[in-house]
């Protein structure tokens, strides 16, 4: 696993990453070019299909998700593609999962595939990476430690990985492997690299708790609700930074923070912001480079005072 | 009470009566308490079947009710009586009644995928409950929920062009659920996004209201989907024993 070429990965950014995630896009790209790491965009890429497709049909997902691996495995040659956003990595893990496993959906991605005029996806031609996974496999802890520039030393953070990261658990059969592999009840490569980088990590309990991002829009109130707790029990640990690694989540996050405090009088001090912007940083990038101003959460000031920006 | 369990006495069949004579016993007040008994009768044997025959529902048939999908559940905590564990035993005893009394909040499910984490039987509780939210729908126990109006306007934007644009799914559901788009908590939150953008970034942002973005080579994958999404909602109201046409009779209600 480990000894794999990750120096050279097919991108899949997803659509969030080209609205509101766009900062996570722009620190991710810087810091794949600072730490030398090379990015190739999926060529002629679609949505993963995301939360709302599947409720409508799963197989229509599989298929969405199996399009982009099949463009990023057949047609650019590529092992590994890497997804930042939890939902797109959720999904083409997904998809790989139930071509593997379910015959119905092999048969409708095949028909699917066959109508629009491209190869169906084998399963097994790629393996699908997450942001977390391609900094922890291809730099390290150590990696991160000798290129720090300027340490996150002081800059307490709680780490939030959400939902779709690691559950359900069949889906990421690389997972909960002993030693070295992530673990889906208690996640910790965010924790690791940060920590690396310099960064007081917080014990926080709500890591993988989840945001009600599913009805951001549709149910706002259960949504603020469950941010509200994250929120608060972010600030109850002694964190000054909430570091996520799901646009969704990240969004969320920012939207609800606001939503409590504007409907429900409830303010919270924690700054969200990505994981990559804050590693962006500690590896000397200017904090216009990793699009600390695209984040809603005003956090400037505070990476000044510490230092680090 | 644990919140796995759930019984079946509801509260307004527990009768307390001030003043009440029976057979010349005074059984007045709080002291003699009645459950109003009664009789089940109208068991929905097909239920079960229905569920499986949507997309999620198919291993409920697998639940042998343990309770610990309700014990992690993310929408349980903030509201007890949203019950996965109970509502899958309602649908497997065929009692509709019962499950209906719950049908404005099974949509509420907010797919964390803590259900499907921790059940010891497969039976993928997150996917029932997102057959249960359809199948209230197509049978128009229901109108269409806020959710499913979510997913409808992200699926056809993503069925025609092949990718979302944020701004456009947020208008598109508010038009849809007949919301104001100016809520103050989005203008707030509008307000300090563009404190420190970039004039260039804003104008972007601006343009994709205007130039969708979309995938290259993406109609005739629509068109394979749409043909799909078609056939598959005929096959679903067959097995649900509703007629072909769909008069959306949910949205009507
Ligand atoms: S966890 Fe699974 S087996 Fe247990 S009650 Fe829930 S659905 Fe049934
Ligand atoms: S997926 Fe839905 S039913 Fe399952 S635990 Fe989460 S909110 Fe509850």
């Amino acid at each position: 696993m480990s000894d794999k070429n990750l120096k050279r990965v097919a991108y899949y950014p997803g659509c969030a990453l080209e609205g509101t995630g766009h900062a996570y896009d722009r620190s991710t790209r810087a810091l794949g070019k600072k730490l030398g790491l090379e990015l190739v965009d999926v060529k002629d890429w679609n949505c993963c299909g995301a939360m709302e497709v599947k409720n409508i049909d799963p197989k229509i997902q599989t298929y969405l998700s199996s399009r982009v691996m099949s463009i990023a495995s057949e047609d650019m040659g590529f092992d590994t593609v890497m997804a930042p956003c939890n939902g797109c990595y959720h999904n083409l893990k997904k998809a790989e999962y139930d071509l593997e496993n379910d015959p119905e959906n092999v048969a409708v991605t095949e028909r699917l595939s066959k109508k629009a005029g491209h190869d169906a996806y084998k399963p097994g031609s790629i393996e699908t990476i997450h942001a977390l996974d391609w900094i922890k496999r291809s730099i390290g802890e150590d990696g991160i430690k000798e290129r720090v520039k300027n340490s996150l030393k002081g800059i307490k953070v709680a780490n939030y990985y959400g939902c779709m990261y690691t559950r359900p658990r069949h889906i990421f059969p690389e997972k909960d492997q002993g030693p070295g592999s992530e673990s889906t009840l208690k996640p910790h490569f965010m924790d690791d690299l940060l920590q690396a980088a310099g960064a007081e990590i917080v014990d926080y309990p709500l890591k993988t708790a989840c945001c009600g991002g599913a009805h951001t829009l549709s149910d706002s109130d259960t949504s603020t609700k469950l941010v509200t707790n994250l929120l608060e029990a972010a600030d109850e640990c002694g964190a000054d930074v909430i570091a996520t690694e799901c646009p969704t989540c990240h969004s969320g996050l920012e939207m609800h923070q606001i939503r409590a405090e504007t409907r429900f009088g409830k303010k919270t001090n924690s700054k969200i912001v990505y994981f990559t912007q804050l590693l962006g940083l500690a590896l000397g990038l200017s904090a216009r480079k990793v699009g600390i101003h695209e984040n809603v959460s005003d956090s400037l000031k505070y990476f000044k005072e510490k230092g680090v920006a | 009470m644990p919140i796995h369990e759930q019984n079946l006495i509801r509260p307004e069949n527990i009768i307390t009566n001030d003043e009440l004579e029976i057979d010349g016993i005074d059984v007045s007040g709080h002291w003699s308490t009645f459950i109003e008994s009664r009789v089940v009768t109208d068991y929905n044997e097909d239920i079960e079947d229905e569920i499986a025959a949507l997309p999620g529902g198919a291993n409920i048939h697998r639940c042998w009710q343990c309770g610990s999908c309700t014990n992690s559940c993310t929408v349980n905590e903030i509201n007890p009586d949203f019950n996965p564990r109970f509502w899958i035993y309602l649908v497997r005893m065929g009692m509709e009644q019962e499950l209906l009394r719950d049908k404005d909040i099974i949509w509420q499910c907010v797919s964390c995928n803590k259900c499907t984490y921790v059940c010891p039987r497969d039976v993928q509780p997150e996917g029932v409950m997102k057959a249960l939210s359809h199948w209230l729908e197509l049978k128009g126990h229901t109108p269409k929920s806020p959710s499913m109006h979510f997913d409808e306007e992200f699926s056809e934007q993503i069925f025609a062009t092949g990718k979302i644009e944020e701004s456009r799914i947020i208008r598109g559901f508010f038009r849809r659920t007949g919301q104001p788009l100016m809520q103050d908590w989005l203008l707030e939150l509008v307000k300090r996004l563009i404190r420190h953008l970039p004039l260039k970034l804003l104008f972007t942002m601006g343009l994709a209201n205007f130039v969708r973005p979309r995938t290259r080579n993406w109609s005739k994958a629509g068109a394979a989907i749409e043909e799909y999404v078609l056939e598959r909602d005929l096959f679903k109201r067959k097995a649900l024993g509703l007629g072909p046409e769909s008069d959306d009779q949910g949205a009507a209600k």
